[in-house]
């Protein structure tokens, strides 16, 4: 690979580390940007089965070229600005909401070393980025200068907030028995223990002996990414669509990339935290990205699964779950495994 | 120049004029995006000075939960300019001397070779392997240890305080506890009836 590489590199000079990193992240966004548009044909079609209906089935084939139809749609329409605005902010709403969940993937590791950036503090900086995403929203908000999106954007930010630190808990579980922060190491060491040297990779993953985060983890997931049953923030039932309602077009494209990235995004964290990311769940199998994907595609299915069979949360009720119920438990789990790890019965040695 | 000095003039620049911006302008709601912009930014000058944990803590605590809090306040004031600008001129003195102070101790740190500050040794160069937030959690819970849980215990008595301060029970709500919700049977809340078909 090197050799290949090296006759281009003389040719960009120094700039080159520049064109070879941008490289690496076209590499990522692009086959993320397929796979978010695909995942809107996918609920479609996931939710219609569920519902006894068949989903999008008329532009090519099975319905194939849906999101591609979609995607032109949306590019061509108007974007409307409503003329009392706040036309700056207004257009800035849906850029910080999609930046976030994008930069969010630098430190993901996709194979062992096939990470854009291996930084040590990698699950700091998710955690970081990922409670940036929220301004997004709450811009969007405020500049639409109209009741509905505000008010989605105040469900928005409060809900956020409070899943965030129950997911953060989570995480903190997870950092104590690896005793890295970095996502490559993470996944190295649930690669480790009795089971996995007995071939049985996956007994040894963080999801057994963590199972309560990680239950909160994936249910704070879909809080997180306002998808239902917690999607109050743009319940259209009460308050239309919430921030989105004043955007079209593009602008509204954009909230929507975010949140199905976003999705992708909470799916291949669950499956790299605690389902052993790139491992092979037996010996006799060969590691690699692929069953990254698997991992991810089940926990992805798992949103859909979700949304085609539960109603949508009352707000109080949500504000309940996260507060009263989930911080509490991680609370406890995170000192039942700490003392777990000093106890002569600890299995992360 | 080193592409270092041109990512820390870029940072710098931009971290300066946010923090201009977060005074001068008018809406509130922009000066609190601007400082979240000045706190970015600063976390980027950290970064370059090789304090990622602390970098990321500014990141995650101030942008992502202190500004979000405030913006939700803030967006829901109803805003008057021009009784926001009343008070000016009395507040001018004490802002004035506030201003005063900080631009002699930044006078301070920036003519540190006049003061013989350049006697100090470089700090060592990281060896390989090296963790930032690692050795900070280190000394944290080793050699701090004490002060650390009394900072963590008075922001524990701050959290309550200010629950407790705020805290009313409102009379008449018609609140049901879950529990008691998914408690209900169907025969708690339908009655099904048998009655003869009525003939007109």
């Amino acid at each position: 690979m090197e050799s290949i590489l090296e006759p281009i590199a003389s040719l960009f000079g120094p700039v080159w580390p520049l064109v070879w990193t941008l490289a690496k992240i076209v590499a990522i966004i692009a086959p993320l940007m397929i796979c978010v548009a695909y995942l809107t044909l996918a609920e479609r079609k996931v939710i219609g089965y569920m519902q006894v209906r068949i989903g999008p089935n008329r532009v090519g084939p099975l319905g194939l070229l849906q999101p591609i139809a979609d995607g032109v749609k949306l590019l061509l329409k108007e974007i409307l600005v409503p003329s009392a605005t706040n036309k700056g902010l207004f257009i800035l709403g849906p850029i910080l909401a999609i930046a976030p969940s994008l930069a969010a993937w630098a430190v993901v590791p996709f194979w062992d070393g096939g990470v854009l950036a291996d930084v040590d503090a990698g699950l700091l900086f998710l955690l970081a980025i990922t409670s940036l995403e929220v301004y997004g929203v709450i811009i969007a908000g405020w500049a639409s200068n109209s009741k509905y999106p505000f008010l989605g954007s105040l469900r928005a930010a409060a809900q956020m907030v409070s899943y965030e630190v129950s997911m953060g808990f989570a995480l903190v579980c997870v950092l104590m028995v690896s005793a890295s922060l970095n996502l490559s190491e993470i996944v190295r060491v649930q690669g480790t223990g009795q089971f996995a040297d007995m071939g049985l990779g996956f007994l040894s993953w963080n999801w057994i002996p963590l199972f309560p985060m990680f239950v909160v983890y994936i249910i704070s997931g879909i809080a997180e990414t306002g998808r239902a049953p917690f999607d109050v923030i743009e319940g259209e039932s009460e308050i239309v669509a919430g921030h989105m309602v004043e955007y079209s077009g593009m602008t509204f494209a954009l909230f929507f990339l975010a949140e199905y990235a976003n999705m992708w995004l909470v799916a291949i964290l669950t499956a790299i935290l605690f389902m052993g990311g790139w491992l092979s769940p037996v010996a006799f199998l060969p590691d690699g990205f692929h069953w990254l994907f698997i991992k991810c595609s089940a926990i992805v299915f798992i949103f859909l699964w979700a949304r085609a069979t539960f109603p949508r949360f009352r707000y109080d009720h949500i504000m309940r779950l996260g507060w009263k119920v989930f911080i509490p438990v991680t609370l406890v789990w995170v000192l039942v495994v700490a003392v777990w790890i000093m106890s002569p019965l600890s299995i992360w040695n | 120049m080193e592409f270092k000095t041109i990512v820390f003039y870029v940072l710098g620049l931009v971290m300066v004029f946010a923090a201009l911006r977060v005074i001068t302008a008018r809406n509130p709601v922009q000066a609190a995006l601007f400082l979240v912009l000045t706190f970015f930014n600063a976390g980027g000058i950290w970064l370059l000075l090789q304090a990622e944990f602390l970098a990321i803590t500014l990141v995650m605590v101030y942008v992502g939960a202190v500004m979000v809090l405030f913006l939700f306040v803030v967006m829901m004031l109803d805003i008057n300019v021009d009784r926001l600008r009343e008070g000016f001129w009395s507040y001018l003195p004490v802002g004035a001397v506030v201003g005063v102070v900080m631009l002699a101790e930044m006078a301070l740190v920036v003519s540190g070779p006049y003061f013989g500050l350049d006697a100090m040794p470089e700090p060592p160069a990281a060896q390989a392997g090296y963790s930032n937030t690692q050795a900070l959690g280190r000394v944290l819970y080793t050699e701090y240890v004490y002060p650390f849980e009394l900072a963590s215990l008075v922001l524990l008595v701050a959290m309550v305080a200010a629950v407790a301060l705020t805290l009313r029970k409102r009379k008449g709500t018609k609140y049901v506890h879950p529990s008691q919700q998914i408690a209900v049977k169907r025969a708690d809340r339908v009655e099904l009836l048998t009655m003869p078909a009525e003939k007109e």
